[in-house]
């Protein structure tokens, strides 16, 4: 396979593909959003609008047998590698027919089937779920890529792990999503010295990108992935990116100055993609209008659907196995 | 005025009974310094050049090279003159439980377990062996040599001292093919390893719908009476207990070592496997068959009163049951080699035999194993019961001084006194 990514710049069909994904999660997130209010999702959920850009560029990189560990936030990772948003959102649903059969909920699902080692409700937990399984990667030309927030580059996780992987030599790529704000504090305000230099400081090779722009983060993460995949070491990605709503349900943002949202919206990833196909690739308008029709109309079915599945009834798994 | 100072064999491991004078580095008559190499001397585990502890001349030499003497035996003699001597020549106190450990068959505890990871290793490709200092070093209680030179780098490695990032590592490999052993150095190191095991390990067969498993085992080394203070000796049972999912196996002997390793790796979720530290140099018979988990032992059959235990506490039992039978009170002694899931059926057998149940746990008394044992013998069969308690550490953290950790254990004279009182 040919990692260089300048002929998919000029390619319309693959920026409209990751334009309809990138869509796809921003209407599911509104869903949630929506069907939270009625209360037919529970607890809390921690949506990725804002963030899509960097796990559709990313995730379009990946190979069948690479394998993803993601956050809290996780919906949009899991959407990008392809888990069904019906059974995802019937397991935020509670529903039988969910991912995990309404055992998981919106933080912690797992999807095995689509590369998806978790999503994890510890900050930090997937640094050290992506750096294990690079153990079982070892050699075998997959690689596995941990997403994590800046609030997780505080934590033991961070510094123990990109240090063990450094030391193993593993397969393992670090996805820092930077959205500016660790829960309801500014990164800034916690993290001194910055992100990149504390990996740097384990040599990681390190890349900055920018993360609302779905070619930037595609052209980084090619790169990056073919470098960890061909036996390079880890590596870590830092991508700036912006949360365009509160940490968790309960949470209005109100911590955030006044017109930084605003600033923000103006560089929303969708907007950019947008512009990418109709001025920079040359697809017609009313093409990218018909995505935004027929993403509509999926996430309607969808929501029907999930919403008419049963309940399950019981858990029925047994504390331990083969005992 | 001179004096003979005796020169004792000196200690070169938590676990030796015994060491061999390599060289004598000085000869009869010749004059030491305090700090001088004296003698070379070697365990299967360690090798050191012993110095000097005063000024003097070696008076005579009792060990000879190639001799071996047991741990404090005298191997020579100094004599100090008046102005040269300080202090004395002391010896290394001995520790007071491994001689006391019945020695039948070959293989000692810590060789049993090695045993386990190299057949286990050998046999299947996915099995894989890390941890702090366990490959190149061995194991810093020498039970894994030789696996990093026989199974390679890929399979048996070291890894920095990151026992957060070591657990969630194991959990990663677990989850994507791989059936990873990892060495948690001490118990005391698994309060670093308790997300991995609370939040991933133990939740993802649960999510899974039972459809994926979380092969995973962590060996690691508990126990008291071996001089470490408070947090080299805890038994961490109590804080994993309350894990759902998470089965803890604590073996008493070689031979239940072997086959519970065995089954812990082949196990398809996790396992914490305990080692206690006082038992790595117990000798048995060792066979290559596995031992199913979730099963106890009765390790003596017994009328009057039944003890349950589990690893160290198991011998001290058999000892008390020993010391009981002089008395005319026939005690059974019930190994509970799996402390989670528990074998409530045995136990609940040997209730219904003896009437009376003592769980004897080196740990503390509250939150412990031993609240379970009661609370599934008086929830399930409080019609047979005559007496029901429990044998425990005190709620203190454990204390360094011999005399002062010997008290804190439940040995056999605390049981046999307990038990007497409560049969009169």
């Amino acid at each position: 396979m040919n990692h260089t990514s300048a002929p998919e710049r000029d390619d319309p069909e693959l920026f409209q593909q990751l334009y309809r994904r990138m869509l796809l999660i921003r209407g599911f997130e509104d869903l949630v959003q929506s069907l939270f209010l009625k209360n037919e999702v529970y607890g809390t959920t921690h949506l990725y609008s804002g963030q899509e850009a960097v796990a559709v560029g990313f995730a379009g990189v990946l190979r069948p047998g690479d394998r993803v560990a993601c956050t809290y936030r996780g919906h949009g990772h899991l959407l990008a590698m392809g888990t069904e948003p019906e059974a995802l959102l019937a397991e935020l649903l509670g529903r039988e027919t969910g991912v995990n059969g309404g055992r998981a909920g919106s933080m912690n699902v797992i999807d095995p089937d689509h590369g998806v080692l978790g999503c994890y409700g510890i900050v930090g937990g997937s640094i050290a779920a992506a750096t294990g399984a690079a153990i079982s990667l070892r050699g075998s030309g997959s690689i596995a890529v941990a997403y994590f927030g800046d609030g997780a580059t505080n934590q033991a996780y961070f510094f123990e792990c990109l240090n063990f992987a450094k030391v193993l030599d593993l397969p393992v790529l670090y996805v820092c999503e930077n959205n500016g704000y660790g829960e309801y504090t500014a990164t800034d305000a916690v993290t001194p010295g910055g992100i990149v230099p504390r990996a740097a400081a384990m040599e990681l090779r390190t890349t900055e990108v920018d993360g609302m722009n779905v070619r930037a983060v595609r052209t980084a993460a090619a790169e990056v992935v073919a470098r960890v995949r061909e036996g390079g070491g880890p590596e870590l990605v830092e991508a700036r990116t912006y949360r365009f709503v509160g940490h968790s349900r309960t949470d209005p943002g109100k911590y955030r100055p006044e017109g930084e949202l605003d600033r923000w919206r103006e560089r929303d990833p969708l907007t950019l993609a947008r512009a990418l196909l109709v001025e920079g690739l040359g697809v017609m308008q009313d093409d990218v209008d018909r995505v935004d029709a027929d993403v509509a109309s999926e996430l309607e079915q969808i929501a029907s659907s999930a919403l008419a599945a049963p309940f399950p009834e019981e858990v029925a798994i047994p504390e331990f196995s083969g005992v | 005025m001179s004096e003979l100072v005796d020169i004792g064999m000196p200690r070169l491991s938590d676990s030796m009974e015994e060491a061999t004078v390599l060289a004598w580095l000085r000869r009869p008559g010749e004059r030491v310094t305090r700090g001088d190499g004296l003698v070379e001397v070697e365990t299967d585990k360690a090798t050191i050049v012993y110095e000097a502890e005063a000024d003097g001349v070696l008076e005579e030499i009792v060990v000879d090279e190639g001799s071996t003497a047991s741990l404090g035996a005298v191997i020579a003699r100094l004599r100090v003159g008046d102005g040269a001597l300080s202090g004395g020549q002391r010896t290394s106190a001995p520790m007071p439980a491994e001689q006391q450990q019945p020695s039948v068959g070959d293989v000692e505890f810590r060789d049993a377990i090695r045993q386990a990871l190299d057949e286990e290793l050998d046999r299947d490709e996915r099995v894989i062996f890390f941890g702090e200092d366990v490959a190149a070093a061995g194991g810093v209680f020498a039970v894994t040599p030789g696996l990093y030179e026989k199974y390679g780098a890929d399979r048996v490695f070291d890894t920095p001292i990151s026992e957060l990032a070591m657990t969630g590592a194991a959990y990663g490999a677990a989850i994507t093919g791989k059936r990873p052993v990892l060495e948690i150095m001490f118990g005391d190191f698994l309060a670093l390893s308790m997300d991995s095991l609370i939040n991933q390990a133990t939740k993802y067969w649960f999510l899974s719908g039972g459809r994926y498993g979380c092969p995973l085992v962590i060996r690691s080394v508990v126990g008291a009476g071996g001089r470490f203070g408070a947090i080299h000796s805890q038994m961490p049972i109590s804080w994993l207990i309350g894990i759902t999912g998470l089965k803890i196996v604590a073996p008493a002997t070689p031979s239940d070592a072997k086959g519970l390793l065995k089954a812990a790796i082949r196990d398809d979720n996790p396992v914490v496997f305990l080692e206690h530290k006082r038992l790595y140099s117990l000798k048995g018979d060792v066979g290559d068959g596995i031992v199913e988990l979730g099963r106890a032992r009765v390790a003596r059959e017994g009328g009057d009163v039944t003890l349950v235990s589990a690893m160290k506490g198991v011998h001290d039992c058999l000892a008390a049951a020993e010391q009981l039978a002089e008395d005319g009170i026939d005690a059974e002694v019930v190994d509970l080699r799996t402390i989670r899931p528990l074998d409530a059926e045995t136990i609940l057998a040997s209730v219904a035999k003896t009437h009376r149940v003592v769980a004897v746990e080196e740990g503390p008394l509250t939150g412990g194993w031993a609240g379970e044992v009661l609370a599934c013998v008086t929830e399930q069969a409080l019609d047979e019961l005559d007496d029901a308690w429990r044998i425990a550490t005190p709620n203190t953290p454990i204390p360094y001084s011999p005399p002062l950790e010997d008290a804190f254990l439940p040995g056999p004279d605390r049981i046999v006194a307990e038990i007497k009182r409560r049969l009169r």
